[in-house]
Protein backbone atom coordinates (compact mmCIF):
# COMPACT_ATOMS: atom_id res chain seq x y z
CA UNK A 1 0.00 0.00 0.00
CA UNK A 2 1.31 3.34 -0.73
CA UNK A 3 0.73 4.93 2.37
CA UNK A 4 1.62 2.48 4.20
CA UNK A 5 6.05 3.21 3.35
CA UNK A 6 5.53 7.45 4.25
CA UNK A 7 3.44 6.51 7.49
CA UNK A 8 6.77 4.54 8.28
CA UNK A 9 8.62 7.02 7.42
CA UNK A 10 7.02 9.38 9.50
CA UNK A 11 7.44 6.89 12.50
CA UNK A 12 11.13 6.52 11.99
CA UNK A 13 11.64 10.19 12.41
CA UNK A 14 10.02 10.36 15.68
CA UNK A 15 11.96 6.86 16.70
CA UNK A 16 15.14 9.17 15.46
CA UNK A 17 14.48 11.46 17.63
CA UNK A 18 14.06 9.64 20.65
CA UNK A 19 17.12 7.58 19.85
CA UNK A 20 19.05 10.53 19.54
CA UNK A 21 18.04 12.94 21.98
CA UNK A 22 16.86 10.65 25.03
CA UNK A 23 19.45 8.03 24.57
CA UNK A 24 22.21 9.66 23.19
CA UNK A 25 21.71 13.40 23.97
CA UNK A 26 22.43 14.59 20.88
CA UNK A 27 20.84 18.43 22.17
CA UNK A 28 23.00 20.13 19.88
CA UNK A 29 22.40 18.34 16.51
CA UNK A 30 18.55 18.19 16.89
CA UNK A 31 18.29 21.58 17.97
CA UNK A 32 20.52 23.94 16.46
CA UNK A 33 22.01 21.80 13.28
CA UNK A 34 18.98 20.11 12.22
CA UNK A 35 16.73 23.33 12.56
CA UNK A 36 19.23 25.54 10.80
CA UNK A 37 20.38 23.05 8.17
CA UNK A 38 16.48 23.01 7.47
CA UNK A 39 16.08 26.88 7.45
CA UNK A 40 18.92 27.30 4.71
CA UNK A 41 17.55 24.17 2.83
CA UNK A 42 14.13 25.90 2.69
CA UNK A 43 14.90 29.41 1.73
CA UNK A 44 17.77 28.36 -0.95
CA UNK A 45 15.16 25.65 -2.29
CA UNK A 46 12.01 27.77 -2.76
CA UNK A 47 14.57 30.45 -4.46
CA UNK A 48 15.97 28.33 -6.27
CA UNK A 49 12.71 26.69 -7.52
CA UNK A 50 11.15 29.71 -8.27
CA UNK A 51 13.88 31.29 -10.26
CA UNK A 52 13.95 27.77 -12.30
CA UNK A 53 10.03 28.48 -13.15
CA UNK A 54 10.58 31.69 -13.72
CA UNK A 55 13.76 31.00 -16.68
CA UNK A 56 11.19 28.40 -18.08
CA UNK A 57 9.14 29.93 -21.27
CA UNK A 58 5.34 29.37 -21.52
CA UNK A 59 4.92 28.62 -25.32
CA UNK A 60 1.16 29.06 -25.11
CA UNK A 61 -1.37 31.31 -24.05
CA UNK A 62 -4.02 29.34 -21.84
CA UNK A 63 -5.74 31.00 -19.36
CA UNK A 64 -8.51 29.02 -18.16
CA UNK A 65 -11.95 30.80 -18.37
CA UNK A 66 -15.98 30.22 -17.26
CA UNK A 67 -17.56 33.31 -18.24
CA UNK A 68 -18.13 35.69 -21.07
CA UNK A 69 -14.73 37.02 -23.00
CA UNK A 70 -14.14 40.94 -23.77
CA UNK A 71 -16.70 41.43 -26.85
CA UNK A 72 -18.84 44.09 -28.45
CA UNK A 73 -19.38 46.70 -25.86
CA UNK A 74 -23.23 45.64 -25.72
CA UNK A 75 -22.15 42.27 -24.39
CA UNK A 76 -21.38 42.34 -20.27
CA UNK A 77 -17.90 40.97 -19.94
CA UNK A 78 -17.35 38.67 -17.06
CA UNK A 79 -14.32 40.61 -15.69
CA UNK A 80 -13.35 38.27 -13.13
CA UNK A 81 -13.77 34.40 -14.63
CA UNK A 82 -12.61 36.10 -17.95
CA UNK A 83 -10.39 39.00 -17.36
CA UNK A 84 -9.21 41.35 -20.06
CA UNK A 85 -6.26 43.18 -18.17
CA UNK A 86 -4.10 43.25 -15.46
CA UNK A 87 -6.48 44.12 -12.44
CA UNK A 88 -8.64 41.34 -13.39
CA UNK A 89 -6.26 38.41 -13.23
CA UNK A 90 -5.04 40.36 -9.71
CA UNK A 91 -8.33 39.69 -8.73
CA UNK A 92 -8.81 36.46 -9.73
CA UNK A 93 -5.68 36.00 -8.27
CA UNK A 94 -6.34 36.99 -5.00
CA UNK A 95 -9.63 35.09 -4.32
CA UNK A 96 -7.75 31.82 -5.71
CA UNK A 97 -5.11 32.34 -3.34
CA UNK A 98 -7.01 33.33 -0.34
CA UNK A 99 -10.70 31.26 -0.96
CA UNK A 100 -9.50 28.64 -3.69
CA UNK A 101 -12.08 29.36 -6.15
CA UNK A 102 -11.15 27.20 -8.63
CA UNK A 103 -11.63 24.38 -6.09
CA UNK A 104 -15.04 25.85 -5.16
CA UNK A 105 -16.19 24.67 -8.77
CA UNK A 106 -15.29 21.00 -7.66
CA UNK A 107 -17.94 18.76 -8.98
CA UNK A 108 -18.60 15.10 -8.52
CA UNK A 109 -19.19 13.07 -11.32
CA UNK A 110 -21.00 10.01 -11.40
CA UNK A 111 -22.50 7.11 -13.23
CA UNK A 112 -25.93 5.78 -13.30
CA UNK A 113 -27.54 3.35 -15.14
CA UNK A 114 -29.51 3.89 -18.20
CA UNK A 115 -26.27 4.90 -18.59
CA UNK A 116 -26.96 8.38 -17.40
CA UNK A 117 -24.36 10.48 -15.89
CA UNK A 118 -24.64 13.17 -13.38
CA UNK A 119 -22.29 15.95 -11.88
CA UNK A 120 -23.59 17.39 -8.33
CA UNK A 121 -22.12 19.77 -6.01
CA UNK A 122 -19.05 18.46 -4.13
CA UNK A 123 -17.42 21.48 -1.80
CA UNK A 124 -16.40 19.20 1.04
CA UNK A 125 -12.95 19.31 -0.45
CA UNK A 126 -13.23 22.74 -0.66
CA UNK A 127 -14.30 23.13 2.55
CA UNK A 128 -11.60 20.73 3.81
CA UNK A 129 -9.04 22.27 1.97
CA UNK A 130 -9.61 25.84 3.24
CA UNK A 131 -9.85 25.19 6.96
CA UNK A 132 -6.84 23.51 6.40
CA UNK A 133 -4.74 25.97 5.08
CA UNK A 134 -5.95 29.24 6.92
CA UNK A 135 -5.96 27.10 10.25
CA UNK A 136 -1.67 26.61 9.53
CA UNK A 137 -1.63 30.19 8.34
CA UNK A 138 -2.78 31.21 11.86
CA UNK A 139 -0.76 28.25 13.89
CA UNK A 140 2.05 29.91 12.24
CA UNK A 141 1.42 33.16 13.12
CA UNK A 142 0.65 32.16 16.86
CA UNK A 143 3.38 30.97 16.93
CA UNK A 144 5.81 33.95 16.06
CA UNK A 145 5.25 34.42 19.99
CA UNK A 146 7.43 31.97 20.36
CA UNK A 147 10.20 33.79 18.13
CA UNK A 148 9.31 37.50 18.72
CA UNK A 149 10.81 39.51 22.69
CA UNK A 150 7.68 42.26 22.55
CA UNK A 151 5.34 39.89 21.21
CA UNK A 152 3.84 42.40 18.04
CA UNK A 153 -0.02 43.22 18.81
CA UNK A 154 -1.34 41.57 15.41
CA UNK A 155 0.32 38.28 16.80
CA UNK A 156 -1.48 39.10 20.37
CA UNK A 157 -4.35 39.59 18.58
CA UNK A 158 -4.44 36.05 16.51
CA UNK A 159 -4.08 34.46 19.67
CA UNK A 160 -6.59 36.02 21.46
CA UNK A 161 -9.31 35.15 18.77
CA UNK A 162 -7.96 31.92 18.04
CA UNK A 163 -9.11 30.74 21.74
CA UNK A 164 -11.59 33.29 22.48
CA UNK A 165 -14.16 30.07 23.38
CA UNK A 166 -11.95 30.07 26.45
CA UNK A 167 -12.10 26.55 26.92
CA UNK A 168 -9.72 24.52 29.63
CA UNK A 169 -6.37 25.68 30.87
CA UNK A 170 -4.29 26.31 28.30
CA UNK A 171 -7.09 27.66 26.06
CA UNK A 172 -7.85 25.31 23.45
CA UNK A 173 -7.67 26.82 20.13
CA UNK A 174 -9.67 26.67 17.41
CA UNK A 175 -7.62 26.19 14.53
CA UNK A 176 -5.63 23.05 16.44
CA UNK A 177 -9.19 21.20 16.05
CA UNK A 178 -9.99 22.58 12.51
CA UNK A 179 -6.18 21.71 12.11
CA UNK A 180 -6.49 18.10 13.12
CA UNK A 181 -9.74 17.40 11.34
CA UNK A 182 -8.97 18.93 8.15
CA UNK A 183 -5.57 17.11 7.98
CA UNK A 184 -7.23 13.93 8.89
CA UNK A 185 -10.50 14.85 6.29
CA UNK A 186 -7.76 15.02 3.82
CA UNK A 187 -6.16 11.63 4.34
CA UNK A 188 -9.56 9.81 4.64
CA UNK A 189 -10.58 11.06 1.45
CA UNK A 190 -7.45 10.00 -0.35
CA UNK A 191 -8.49 6.57 1.15
CA UNK A 192 -11.99 5.81 0.71
CA UNK A 193 -12.57 7.80 -3.07
CA UNK A 194 -11.53 4.60 -5.41
CA UNK A 195 -10.61 7.24 -7.96
CA UNK A 196 -8.32 8.97 -5.39
CA UNK A 197 -7.08 6.79 -4.35
CA UNK A 198 -6.07 5.45 -7.43
CA UNK A 199 -3.75 8.37 -8.28
CA UNK A 200 -2.11 8.89 -4.75
CA UNK A 201 1.33 8.34 -4.30
CA UNK A 202 3.95 8.32 -1.19
CA UNK A 203 4.77 11.86 -1.80
CA UNK A 204 0.85 12.58 -1.74
CA UNK A 205 0.73 10.50 1.76
CA UNK A 206 3.82 12.05 3.21
CA UNK A 207 3.23 15.32 3.53
CA UNK A 208 -0.13 14.15 5.18
CA UNK A 209 1.24 11.81 7.62
CA UNK A 210 4.20 14.57 8.88
CA UNK A 211 1.10 17.78 9.15
CA UNK A 212 -0.50 15.19 11.25
CA UNK A 213 2.69 14.20 13.15
CA UNK A 214 3.10 17.76 14.10
CA UNK A 215 0.24 18.50 14.88
CA UNK A 216 -0.54 15.92 17.31
CA UNK A 217 3.03 16.57 18.86
CA UNK A 218 2.25 20.61 19.48
CA UNK A 219 -1.45 19.71 20.67
CA UNK A 220 -0.04 16.97 23.31
CA UNK A 221 2.76 19.57 24.25
CA UNK A 222 -0.31 22.37 24.68
CA UNK A 223 -2.86 20.01 26.65
CA UNK A 224 -2.06 16.89 27.70
CA UNK A 225 2.03 16.35 28.51
CA UNK A 226 2.85 20.28 28.95
CA UNK A 227 6.36 21.21 28.35
CA UNK A 228 7.53 24.26 30.21
CA UNK A 229 7.05 26.90 27.75
CA UNK A 230 9.39 29.86 29.31
CA UNK A 231 11.85 27.33 28.71
CA UNK A 232 11.04 26.22 25.20
CA UNK A 233 11.24 30.34 24.47
CA UNK A 234 14.26 31.06 25.63
CA UNK A 235 15.54 28.35 23.53
CA UNK A 236 13.65 29.47 20.72
CA UNK A 237 14.55 32.81 20.99
CA UNK A 238 18.33 31.98 21.03
CA UNK A 239 17.47 30.32 17.81
CA UNK A 240 16.49 33.78 16.02
CA UNK A 241 19.02 35.89 17.34
CA UNK A 242 21.65 33.29 16.26
CA UNK A 243 23.04 32.84 19.57
CA UNK A 244 22.15 29.15 19.86
CA UNK A 245 22.15 27.77 23.34
CA UNK A 246 20.52 24.36 25.00
CA UNK A 247 18.09 25.14 27.97
CA UNK A 248 17.74 22.26 29.93
CA UNK A 249 15.31 20.46 31.19
CA UNK A 250 12.76 20.26 27.85
CA UNK A 251 11.27 17.29 27.51
CA UNK A 252 12.07 14.67 24.21
CA UNK A 253 8.24 16.00 22.93
CA UNK A 254 9.50 19.20 22.04
CA UNK A 255 12.13 18.20 20.33
CA UNK A 256 10.09 15.61 18.40
CA UNK A 257 7.97 18.31 17.46
CA UNK A 258 10.96 20.20 16.60
CA UNK A 259 12.83 17.94 14.42
CA UNK A 260 9.07 17.23 12.41
CA UNK A 261 9.11 20.96 11.78
CA UNK A 262 12.25 20.64 10.46
CA UNK A 263 11.48 17.89 7.95
CA UNK A 264 8.85 19.56 6.21
CA UNK A 265 10.95 23.24 6.01
CA UNK A 266 13.20 21.01 4.07
CA UNK A 267 11.39 18.75 2.38
CA UNK A 268 8.95 22.02 1.10
CA UNK A 269 10.88 23.02 -2.30
CA UNK A 270 11.64 19.62 -3.17
CA UNK A 271 7.81 18.18 -2.82
CA UNK A 272 3.88 19.10 -4.05
CA UNK A 273 4.14 21.72 -1.51
CA UNK A 274 5.87 23.99 -3.16
CA UNK A 275 2.48 24.76 -4.57
CA UNK A 276 3.07 27.64 -2.35
CA UNK A 277 4.91 29.60 -4.83
CA UNK A 278 3.36 27.81 -7.73
CA UNK A 279 -0.25 29.21 -7.48
CA UNK A 280 1.46 32.44 -8.45
CA UNK A 281 3.09 30.91 -11.62
CA UNK A 282 0.56 29.06 -13.27
CA UNK A 283 0.13 30.12 -16.84
CA UNK A 284 -3.56 28.95 -16.86
CA UNK A 285 -4.30 31.47 -13.68
CA UNK A 286 -2.17 34.47 -14.51
CA UNK A 287 -2.38 35.20 -18.11
CA UNK A 288 -5.15 37.71 -19.25
CA UNK A 289 -7.50 36.59 -21.82
CA UNK A 290 -5.88 38.80 -24.45
CA UNK A 291 -5.06 36.47 -26.87
CA UNK A 292 -7.38 38.41 -29.92
CA UNK A 293 -6.23 41.53 -28.56
CA UNK A 294 -2.55 40.87 -28.24
CA UNK A 295 -0.42 37.92 -29.96
CA UNK A 296 1.24 35.92 -27.98
CA UNK A 297 4.92 34.84 -28.91
CA UNK A 298 6.19 31.53 -27.82
CA UNK A 299 9.57 32.87 -26.76
CA UNK A 300 11.53 30.03 -27.08
CA UNK A 301 10.76 30.04 -31.23
CA UNK A 302 13.67 30.36 -33.16
CA UNK A 303 14.26 32.15 -36.41
CA UNK A 304 12.98 29.59 -39.01
CA UNK A 305 14.39 29.57 -42.59
CA UNK A 306 11.97 29.57 -44.91
CA UNK A 307 11.43 29.29 -48.77
CA UNK A 308 8.63 30.46 -49.97
CA UNK A 309 7.09 29.89 -52.81
CA UNK A 310 8.33 32.86 -55.23
CA UNK A 311 11.83 31.61 -54.64
CA UNK A 312 10.83 28.21 -55.76
CA UNK A 313 9.84 28.99 -58.90
CA UNK A 314 12.91 31.25 -59.41
CA UNK A 315 15.14 28.43 -58.64
CA UNK A 316 12.90 25.93 -60.90
CA UNK A 317 11.22 28.25 -63.55
CA UNK A 318 12.70 27.08 -66.64
CA UNK A 319 12.35 23.41 -65.47
CA UNK A 320 8.84 23.97 -64.85
CA UNK A 321 8.16 25.51 -68.35
CA UNK A 322 10.09 22.95 -69.86
CA UNK A 323 7.66 20.50 -68.26
CA UNK A 324 4.36 22.35 -68.95
CA UNK A 325 4.12 23.75 -65.21
CA UNK A 326 1.97 26.72 -65.12
CA UNK A 327 4.50 29.31 -63.53
CA UNK A 328 3.37 32.76 -62.01
CA UNK A 329 5.60 35.07 -63.41
CA UNK A 330 6.57 34.28 -67.22
CA UNK B 1 14.47 34.97 -16.81
CA UNK B 2 10.88 35.82 -17.51
CA UNK B 3 8.92 38.03 -15.78
CA UNK B 4 11.54 38.47 -14.01
CA UNK B 5 10.87 41.61 -12.14
CA UNK B 6 7.61 40.46 -10.94
CA UNK B 7 9.04 37.20 -9.83
CA UNK B 8 11.91 39.30 -8.21
CA UNK B 9 9.83 41.41 -6.30
CA UNK B 10 7.76 37.89 -5.18
CA UNK B 11 10.96 35.85 -3.36
CA UNK B 12 11.98 39.39 -2.12
CA UNK B 13 8.65 39.76 -0.27
CA UNK B 14 8.69 35.93 0.73
CA UNK B 15 12.40 36.09 1.95
CA UNK B 16 11.14 39.33 4.40
CA UNK B 17 8.19 37.54 5.22
CA UNK B 18 10.16 34.00 6.27
CA UNK B 19 13.20 35.80 8.16
CA UNK B 20 10.90 38.63 9.70
CA UNK B 21 11.82 37.19 13.07
CA UNK B 22 15.40 37.95 12.58
CA UNK B 23 15.41 41.36 11.83
CA UNK B 24 12.80 41.91 14.36
CA UNK B 25 14.72 41.11 17.71
CA UNK B 26 17.78 43.01 16.50
CA UNK B 27 18.54 45.07 18.98
CA UNK B 28 15.88 43.72 21.71
CA UNK B 29 17.17 42.35 24.99
CA UNK B 30 17.12 38.49 24.67
CA UNK B 31 16.49 38.26 28.49
CA UNK B 32 14.30 35.04 30.19
CA UNK B 33 12.35 36.09 32.87
CA UNK B 34 13.06 35.64 36.33
CA UNK B 35 9.73 35.13 38.27
CA UNK B 36 10.86 36.80 41.66
CA UNK B 37 10.17 35.02 44.92
CA UNK B 38 11.08 37.69 47.37
CA UNK B 39 8.18 38.10 49.48
CA UNK B 40 8.06 38.53 53.00
CA UNK B 41 6.04 35.22 53.64
CA UNK B 42 8.57 33.16 50.93
CA UNK B 43 11.04 35.17 53.21
CA UNK B 44 10.07 33.48 56.14
CA UNK B 45 9.99 29.59 55.31
CA UNK B 46 12.48 27.51 56.29
CA UNK B 47 12.57 25.08 53.59
CA UNK B 48 10.83 26.90 49.97
CA UNK B 49 8.02 25.25 48.71
CA UNK B 50 4.86 25.37 46.75
CA UNK B 51 1.91 22.96 46.93
CA UNK B 52 3.44 20.83 44.24
CA UNK B 53 6.83 20.30 43.01
CA UNK B 54 8.17 22.98 41.13
CA UNK B 55 8.86 21.26 37.62
CA UNK B 56 4.98 20.51 37.94
CA UNK B 57 4.62 23.96 38.59
CA UNK B 58 6.27 25.45 36.07
CA UNK B 59 4.51 23.86 33.34
CA UNK B 60 1.43 22.76 34.83
CA UNK B 61 0.14 25.33 37.34
CA UNK B 62 -2.64 26.71 35.52
CA UNK B 63 -4.17 23.05 35.16
CA UNK B 64 -4.18 22.92 39.10
CA UNK B 65 -5.60 26.48 39.18
CA UNK B 66 -8.74 25.30 36.86
CA UNK B 67 -8.83 22.17 38.98
CA UNK B 68 -8.84 24.27 42.17
CA UNK B 69 -11.55 26.65 40.53
CA UNK B 70 -13.90 23.69 39.71
CA UNK B 71 -13.32 22.05 43.21
CA UNK B 72 -13.88 25.26 45.05
CA UNK B 73 -16.80 26.69 43.24
CA UNK B 74 -18.59 24.01 41.75
CA UNK B 75 -18.46 21.27 44.07
CA UNK B 76 -17.71 23.08 47.13
CA UNK B 77 -14.78 20.98 48.22
CA UNK B 78 -11.78 23.43 49.64
CA UNK B 79 -8.97 20.69 51.06
CA UNK B 80 -6.39 19.94 48.37
CA UNK B 81 -4.21 17.46 49.72
CA UNK B 82 -0.83 17.70 47.42
CA UNK B 83 1.03 14.77 46.14
CA UNK B 84 3.42 14.88 49.30
CA UNK B 85 0.26 14.66 51.43
CA UNK B 86 -0.13 17.92 52.81
CA UNK B 87 -3.34 19.43 53.03
CA UNK B 88 -3.56 23.18 51.34
CA UNK B 89 -6.73 25.38 51.30
CA UNK B 90 -8.40 25.88 48.27
CA UNK B 91 -7.85 29.45 47.39
CA UNK B 92 -6.34 31.94 45.41
CA UNK B 93 -6.56 34.62 47.49
CA UNK B 94 -5.56 33.19 50.79
CA UNK B 95 -2.93 30.12 49.45
CA UNK B 96 -1.29 31.30 46.26
CA UNK B 97 -1.36 34.65 46.55
CA UNK B 98 -0.68 34.34 50.37
CA UNK B 99 3.00 33.66 49.75
CA UNK B 100 3.19 35.28 46.09
CA UNK B 101 2.10 38.35 47.02
CA UNK B 102 3.97 40.11 44.18
CA UNK B 103 1.49 39.86 41.27
CA UNK B 104 3.37 42.47 38.74
CA UNK B 105 6.99 40.45 39.64
CA UNK B 106 6.00 36.90 39.77
CA UNK B 107 2.40 35.86 37.72
CA UNK B 108 2.69 38.65 35.11
CA UNK B 109 6.70 38.42 34.26
CA UNK B 110 6.78 34.93 32.67
CA UNK B 111 3.17 35.71 31.33
CA UNK B 112 4.45 38.82 29.96
CA UNK B 113 7.00 37.35 28.39
CA UNK B 114 5.23 34.13 27.04
CA UNK B 115 1.91 37.16 25.94
CA UNK B 116 -0.20 34.99 27.86
CA UNK B 117 -3.26 36.90 29.02
CA UNK B 118 -4.50 34.60 32.14
CA UNK B 119 -8.43 35.82 32.98
CA UNK B 120 -8.03 34.86 36.36
CA UNK B 121 -8.13 38.48 37.29
CA UNK B 122 -11.54 39.41 36.20
CA UNK B 123 -13.22 37.72 38.98
CA UNK B 124 -10.38 37.68 41.10
CA UNK B 125 -8.85 41.51 42.45
CA UNK B 126 -4.62 41.51 42.63
CA UNK B 127 -2.85 41.80 45.82
CA UNK B 128 -3.30 45.79 46.85
CA UNK B 129 0.57 45.68 48.61
CA UNK B 130 1.90 44.27 45.61
CA UNK B 131 3.36 47.45 44.52
CA UNK B 132 5.71 48.30 47.13
CA UNK B 133 7.28 44.65 46.97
Amino acid sequence: MKAFLPFLAVIFLVLLVIVGVKTASLYFLFGVVVPYAALLTFLAGVVYRTVKWGTTPVPFHIPTTCGQQKTLPWIKQSKIENPSGTGGVIVRMLLEVFMFRSLFRNLKTEMHEGPKITYGSDKWLWLAGLSFHWSFLFIVIRHLRFFTQGVPMPVQIVEGLDSFLQIGLPLVYITDVLFLAAVTYLFIRRVTIPQVKYISLAADYFPLFLLLAIGCSGVLMRYFLRVDIVSVKTFTMGLVSLRPKIVPGISTLFYIHLFLISTLFAYFPWSKLMHMGGVFLSPTRNLANNSRIKRHINPWNYPVKVHTYAEYEEDFREKMKMAGVPVEKE
Amino acid sequence: MYNGGKIFIGIIVFLGIVTFPLYYNLGRADTPPKPSLNTPVINQMKVKHCVEPKAFMRADHMQLLMQWRDSALRDGERVYISSTGERYDISLQNTCLHCHANKAKFCDRCHIYMAVHPYCWSCHFAPEKENKL
